[in-house]
């Protein structure tokens, strides 16, 4: 068994995500957002002048915006208390632009990334690994032969210094402006780390880059930008992951994600989300397609108190291509709220959505989706598929899919299934030698295993694992 | 050798007071097998799944037993005096399941996304597991307590040499029990039940008495909806589980058809809630030719 494997099998979630290091930090910004926050952020990343006018701009629109509040069933956003968050925190790193040796890093958040086992997986699967710590990226790493093909993985400050034309024309322009809605405003205002991706023409990035983002310190914000930016016929699959130890207060992460998938090019975006339950997650991730291009969004939402999370993508060019693979699973006190947006604004564009949500004591999941077909889009098509299995009546699940078609040209296709765990199955399995928690797990692993042997099987393994995790303490 | 038996059995629904078990007596042994037959409504499904440990009925008298022989699970799994008698009522449907006793589901239930061979080998392996549990010394609990603590990885994607029976090893188990029952290789990869024929379920729950090798097996109308091939199929695979596993099979059904197949022993006839008459071979084709109601005139008595 390999050490991955061994890493993978430890069992207590609270030595996996939940553990607490002490805050050691070089900066720490204030409390609440205002100007003066702002340009301390600024000042410290010693920021060119235009990227502090977009921020002093997204701030202004953030302060204009109502907060969110007249969505049918969204979660309660109540206790968020925007004001009492910490935006901002420098870890006390030697090197700004983070290191490519995790040897040099301070001995708690090398012990942080080890414990959640980015090294390994680096070492085994990947082809290249960005790490963020509270505000900062301080990993960064690409293999060579990448770097020789132009390739860029860097942390998104290194790039705006270093890349400042693409980062000024893609930044929060066209494709996520901070006018879409409140938290992405407030993203613009208070964007610190994430990565930035460039893969040239026609180069093929054969392992996936995967972005790790942990937050340590109580009653702080993470809002990381990523920017990835796939020219003509190239191809990338992105990973992030994401954690946190828990704590009384609550914690906010409002990440950024833009992605530019060029002419014939293909671009996978995977996330596995495991914050902690303290942790509101209300992101804006959008994606904007060329012609004949592909994205895919495989989005596994395990954690957090909230989630608000529909990865959208924008099908501009002829015959581009949408996928949504969506895993959601709620547990007590939790509220995930993710789907999909596709919109359809060119001929022969079709995408695919398929959401499977589980919900266990008294948690809530729900399917929210918006699939909008433009007139003269000829010959589009869409499936939208979304199962929900509920484990107890305390559970709810929802669905609420979304459909626009303004063009009459068009296949759509939509099922929705919602069910509870079925007592004759359970006994079913129990008469043939499986306890009542392993008939359950296998329940559980069959319903989501049309969108797991989707997967590469890394991911897969981490998925189920979590899953178990999230399953043990109500069953256990 | 292995004995089930019902003393005096009284079961009703766990929701409401419906009585549908009135005092059942009946024994079934290895080796044996028993041709279980009544009209509808007279218990016979209640009686299989009670003996399960079917969590919708609750058993308000009497009691399900289990016998064992020292030998019943071989030479690894050592016995002891005191441990050779199981009250079923006690026990959960697994740890049932572990002592050896399978129930054949009239309706099997269909678990999506599960494969044959990934269910039947997870099952198999719990089954191996429990057993050592159930039997283990007394003083042994501690040491085993404390392996426990640790994550039992899951069915669904642990490694390959997982579990008393690897992957390798279960591979050929069920290729050889498949042939058996000819059944197409591509079973093994289906999921479990889902999208089956009526008939590829029943095969199916044979197989999977042949791959778990109980002692006693409740076969709940496993003739229902087979075409003539497949009902040799299945016939071919029980009286396999006896004469090849020593199995004692009390076998449900509506039907002589099956019998002329699988030749019971014993035939019994449950009207009320209750085996009202019980009989040789020749009882069940009596049946088939007459129908039950010379039975209740036989027990009531004609009005």
């Amino acid at each position: 068994m390999s050490s991955d494997q061994d890493h993978l099998q430890e069992t207590d979630t609270e030595a996996r995500f939940e553990f607490k290091k002490e805050e050691n930090a070089a900066v720490r910004s204030g409390k609440g957002l205002t100007e003066e926050v702002i340009r301390m952020i600024s000042e410290d990343k010693d920021e060119p002048d235009w990227m502090l006018e977009r921020r002093l701009r997204a701030l202004e629109q953030y302060h204009n915006m109502p907060m969110p509040s007249d969505w049918p069933g969204m979660p309660d956003l109540s206790e968020l208390d925007v004001e009492e968050i910490i935006p901002y925190i420098r870890p006390d790193v030697d090197k700004r632009e983070g290191v490519d040796d995790w040897t040099e890093l301070p001995d708690e958040i090398k012990d942080t990334f080890d414990k959640l086992g980015i090294p390994e997986a680096e070492k085994n699967a990947l082809s290249g690994v960005g790490a963020q710590y509270e505000s900062e990226v301080v990993y960064q790493n690409m293999q060579e032969q990448w770097e020789e093909k132009g390739v860029i993985f860097c942390n998104m400050d290194e790039a705006v210094r270093e890349h400042p034309e693409l980062v000024k024309e893609h930044f929060m322009t066209t494709c996520v402006p901070p006018s879409d809605n409140k938290f992405a405003a407030l993203h613009g205002a208070v964007w610190s780390g994430g990565s930035f991706v460039y893969v040239p023409e026609d180069v093929t990035v054969e392992m996936p880059v995967q972005a790790y983002f942990r937050m340590n310190s109580e009653g702080m914000g993470q809002f990381e930008h990523t920017l990835i930016i796939a020219e003509e016929g190239s191809e990338v699959h992105y990973i992030e992951g994401c954690s946190a130890p828990k704590y009384g207060t609550h914690n906010l992460h409002s990440g950024g994600v833009e992605v530019f998938v060029g002419e014939d090019a293909h671009v996978q975006y995977s996330t596995v989300q495991n914050w902690s339950k303290n942790t509101f997650n209300l992101n804006t991730k959008r994606a904007i397609c060329e012609e004949n291009g592909t994205m895919e969004w495989v989005s596994g939402s395990m954690g957090s108190k909230a989630t608000m999370l529909y990865p959208c993508t924008i099908l501009k060019g002829r015959g581009s291509t949408d996928t949504h693979i969506t895993i959601a699973f709620a547990g007590e006190g939790q509220d995930i709220d993710t789907g999909a947006k596709v919109y359809h604004n060119a001929p022969e564009t079709s995408s695919t959505i398929e959401s499977k949500s589980i919900s266990k004591d008294g948690g809530r999941t729900n399917y929210r989706g918006l699939v909008h077909i433009a007139d003269g889009a000829e010959n589009s098509s869409t499936a939208v598929e979304c199962d929900a299995l509920m484990f107890d009546n305390e559970s709810t699940s929802d669905t609420m899919p979304y459909m626009e078609i303004e063009e009459s040209k068009v296949d759509v296709a939509h099922e929705a299934t919602v069910g509870k765990i079925g007592d004759e199955d359970i006994f079913y399995l129990q008469s043939r030698g499986l306890d009542d928690d392993d008939a359950k797990k296998m329940i559980v692993a069959g319903f989501i295993e049309p969108i797991t042997e989707e997967l590469p099987i890394e991911y897969a393994v981490e998925l189920n694992r979590l899953i178990e995790l999230e399953m043990e303490g109500s069953l256990g | 050798m292995a004995r089930l038996e019902l003393n005096n059995l009284h079961a009703e629904v766990a929701e409401g007071d419906e009585t549908i078990l009135e005092g059942v007596n009946l024994e079934v042994q290895s080796d044996e097998i028993h041709a279980l037959m009544g009209p509808n409504g007279s218990g016979k499904s209640t009686t299989a799944k009670v003996i399960a440990g079917h969590p919708a009925y609750e058993v308000t008298e009497g009691d399900v037993l289990l016998h064992l022989e020292d030998d019943e699970f071989g030479e690894d799994i050592e016995i002891d005096e005191d441990q050779r008698t199981w009250n079923l009522l006690d026990l959960e449907p697994n740890e049932r399941a572990a002592l050896g006793i399978f129930l054949g589901f009239q309706y099997p239930a269909e678990i999506e996304g599960v494969t044959m061979t990934n269910f039947l080998r997870t099952a198999l392996n719990a089954k191996i597991e429990e057993r050592e549990e159930l039997f283990e010394d007394e003083e042994d609990d501690e040491s085993d307590a404390a392996d426990d603590e640790g994550f039992e990885s899951s069915p669904m994607e642990g490694p390959a040499d997982e579990g008393e029976i690897g992957v390798a090893e279960f591979q050929q188990i069920l290729q050889e029990k498949m042939e058996q029952l000819e059944m197409d290789e591509k079973f093994a990869q289906r999921y479990l039940n889902a999208g089956f024929s009526g008939g590829e379920k029943k095969q199916n729950e044979v197989l999977q008495a042949a791959i778990l090798e109980p002692s006693i097996a409740v076969l709940d109308e496993i003739d229902s909806g087979l075409d003539i091939d497949r009902l040799q199929d299945v016939s071919n695979g029980i009286n396999a589980l006896r004469d090849e596993q020593g199995t004692g099979v009390l076998q449900i059904t509506h039907y002589q058809r099956i019998l002329d197949y699988v030749e019971p022993d014993h035939v019994h006839v449950m009207l009320d809630g209750q085996i009202a008459k019980s009989g040789g071979p020749e009882l069940a084709e009596k049946l088939e030719d007459k129908g039950y109601d010379w039975v209740r005139e036989e027990v009531y008595g004609t009005a």
